[in-house]
């Protein structure tokens, strides 16, 4: 048979078979106040020909990925080389942030404000990059810290009139405090039992402050915090935006570049050590108490740290915007954007906060399609967009 | 005492509800070691098969036990087919990636299904129509335990223990022990792991969709969010079982389903989940290998 039709047919296979698992839930909407079936087999149809279209479409794309060549690995290691010379990267670095101070004055306030939302998630995804990326512990329930930045602020200013710059190293310092609580009792836990328990921690932390109404306001939240001063100026909404834009903008810039300095400091090796082999690690030396609860402290130290600047941009907040769906967000970013990469971390927190913001036209449509993309990323690429590369040492001649 | 009855009868259900997704989360984590976290998905598109067929039968004029059975056998099939297909999709291609790799595409996987349930049919709660009847004989205690608490206690018992034999006695089930044990040596001895990998999938889909429709019925209304909390419990009873623990995946659910119950009637229903998280982090401190888990030693 020649390769053109088996692929059509195989292809055709496939959309039937897709066509037949929608069948109950695309096809049939029961009515049960007013007793009709209704039928929508046009659904169907849109099902099948996608299904037929997407599999030719894989197909190719297979078959391409298998062509022998060189060029992709070539390219990889031409960008890899990029984001390890110094003489390079320093000015890409320079020219990125000069477009980022510039991007308030280019937009309207709509798309800063967006920008910020962005920022946010940027910073929390360098926090746990640390926890997860570079140590290798999983932790499912990350946001709780972000929470606890966020209701300590919100708190301190609402009950006792403490400004914001007061509250911002209180929020990480809080943060940190937790992240080593937390971090105490699952000392020995490994794997998938330490993505459960903090997952469970995550949930127990949402419930708590669903619940206890005197002091956090239950799901309602807390109104009216206190946006964050600059000198006793009266700013504007659209002056507060890009003022709360350049704030964050520079809290990513000192997460990005402090993630960096301990990375490759004593710390951040013996981390990494971590994250390849407990035993190994331990044997060299190591105290893998000590290097466990430090990644969760300092992981947990950014998620507070920007959770106060959450409350202050928001000046409300609702235990609905600590959820697992946001803890899972955040993992995606990291997974997404390669495991211990600073630069892919940013480049993965800006699509998957920004995709979802300007996918609003299709706003129906837009958590399916980041679903599918998730699993998409991972079956195209599972090392994420950028592969952390290690820093190489090397010795210097003498002049 | 009968106030503690209460709380035990709907602690059983709740637990052995739990217990019958865990299973499959359990069988799968044994296997390839993977938090399939759209398991819970598979539950809820259970319930919602479930409920479509039983609103499209009641209309065409079927009766209690008919519509009952055929909606649940409806939703198994289905249930079946989707589980078989995400396993291929999203987590095959994956079998030799990074650890973390099919966790997000999981997680992907259950953002995607919860999203194409919530387009196709309604965001809004579906009332689910109650296709357990009361049974007569059932009066004396119907104050203590409901007629639909008795059959979903009975239908998982039946469930578990058909697992179990299967698992224990047939073809099938010994080549998935050999494959849980050590899946290179397995596939040295002729055992298709994929097939096997395939199967485990499917039967757990079929129990996650059975305890869909029993819950839909039992608590009387459904929507797309269901599977999510109750993915999460089932995973924490597997766990404190034991993962990868058949026997122990029962254990938890009923130890996690009386927690709850106990919980939500002596101290406050707001907190339930705090108590039921509070012993899986105990237990998970004390005994992190589970209930039943044995203690793997590490060796280098």
């Amino acid at each position: 048979m020649p390769t053109l039709t088996r692929h059509l047919l195989h292809a055709g296979g496939i959309a039937l078979w897709f066509m037949l698992l929608a069948l109950p839930l695309l096809a049939v909407r029961v009515d049960t106040l007013h007793n009709v079936v209704e039928w929508r087999w046009g659904n169907l149809l849109w099902v099948g020909a996608g299904a037929f279209v997407l599999t030719l479409l894989w197909r190719s794309m297979a078959a391409w990925r298998q062509r022998p060549s060189k060029e992709p690995a070539a390219l990889a290691t031409a960008a890899g080389r990029l984001l390890d010379e110094p003489r390079l990267y320093r000015p890409a670095v320079g020219l990125l942030l000069g477009a980022a101070l510039l991007l308030p004055w280019l937009v309207d306030t709509y798309q800063t404000n967006i920008m910020g939302l962005a920022l946010i998630f940027v910073v929390l995804g360098l926090g746990l990059n640390i926890t997860v990326g570079l140590a290798g512990l999983l932790d499912l329930g990350y946001i709780a810290f972000f929470a606890v930045g966020a209701y300590c602020y919100a708190l301190l200013n609402t009950r006792f009139g403490l400004g914001f710059w007061a509250c911002l190293p209180l929020g990480g310092l809080a943060g940190a405090v937790c992240g080593l609580l937390l971090g105490f009792p699952i000392l020995r836990l490994r794997g998938d039992y330490l993505a459960i328990v903090t997952l469970g921690f995550g949930s127990i932390a949402r419930i708590v402050i669903e619940n206890w109404e005197n002091v956090t306001g239950g799901a309602q939240g807390i109104a009216g915090v206190a946006r964050p001063g600059l000198f006793g100026l009266e700013l504007s909404l659209a002056g507060m935006t890009i003022y709360l834009y350049y704030l964050l903008l520079a809290l990513v810039a000192v997460t990005a570049f402090v993630t960096r300095r301990l990375q490759h400091s004593r710390i951040g090796r013996a981390w990494v050590a971590l994250r390849e082999d407990e035993i190994a690690c331990a044997a060299m030396g190591v105290d893998v108490a000590r290097t466990k609860l430090s990644a969760y402290a300092f992981g947990a130290f950014w998620a507070g740290l920007v959770g106060v600047i959450f409350a202050a941009r928001n000046t409300y907040i609702n235990p609905n915007s600590f959820t697992f769906m946001e803890s899972a967000l955040v993992l995606s970013i990291v997974v997404l954007g390669g495991m211990g990469s600073i630069v892919g971390v940013v480049l993965a927190a800006l699509v998957l906060v920004l995709l979802p913001e300007y996918l609003r036209a299709v706003a129906e449509y837009r958590m399916l399609v980041f679903g599918a993309v998730m699993v998409l990323m991972m079956i195209i690429r599972p090392q994420g967009l950028i592969i952390a590369r290690r820093k190489r040492y090397r010795a210097r001649e003498a002049a | 005492m009968s106030y503690f009855l209460e709380l035990v009868g709907s602690g059983l259900t709740r637990g052995s509800i739990y217990a019958l997704i865990a299973l499959g989360y359990t069988m799968v984590y044994g296997i390839i070691q993977l938090i399939n976290f759209a398991h819970g998905e598979i539950y809820m598109l259970g319930a919602f098969i479930a409920l479509i067929v039983a609103g499209a039968l009641t209309i065409h004029g079927f009766s209690g036990w008919a519509i009952l059975l055929l909606a649940g056998l409806v939703a198994a099939v289905y249930a079946a087919a989707y589980g078989y297909t995400l396993e291929r999709i999203a987590y095959r291609p994956l079998r030799n990636a990074p650890r973390l790799s099919p966790l997000i595409s999981a997680i992907g996987m259950s953002l995607f299904l919860q999203n194409y349930v919530m387009l196709a049919q309604t965001p809004d709660f579906l009332p689910f129509p109650a296709l357990i009847p009361e049974f007569a004989f059932m009066e004396p205690v119907a104050h203590i335990i409901g007629s639909a608490e008795v059959l979903i206690l009975a239908t998982s018992a039946v469930l578990m223990i058909a697992l179990t034999v299967l698992i224990k006695y047939s073809r099938i089930g010994k080549a998935m022990r050999a494959t849980q044990q050590d899946m290179a040596m397995a596939r040295l001895v002729g055992i298709d792991v994929d097939r096997v990998i395939s199967f485990t999938f499917v039967v757990g889909s079929v129990l996650a969709a059975i305890g869909g429709v029993l819950v839909g019925s039992y608590l009387g209304q459904i929507n797309f969010t269901i599977g999510f909390m109750a993915g999460i419990k089932a995973f924490t009873a597997a766990v404190l079982g034991g993962i990868g623990n058949i026997p122990g995946a029962v254990l938890g659910g009923l130890v996690l389903g009386l927690t709850e119950a106990l919980a939500a009637g002596y101290v406050s229903s707001a907190y339930e989940d705090v108590f039921a998280f509070g012993v899986l982090v105990l237990i998970l401190i004390l005994r992190p290998s589970g209930l039943l888990g044995r203690a793997v030693r590490e060796k280098v």
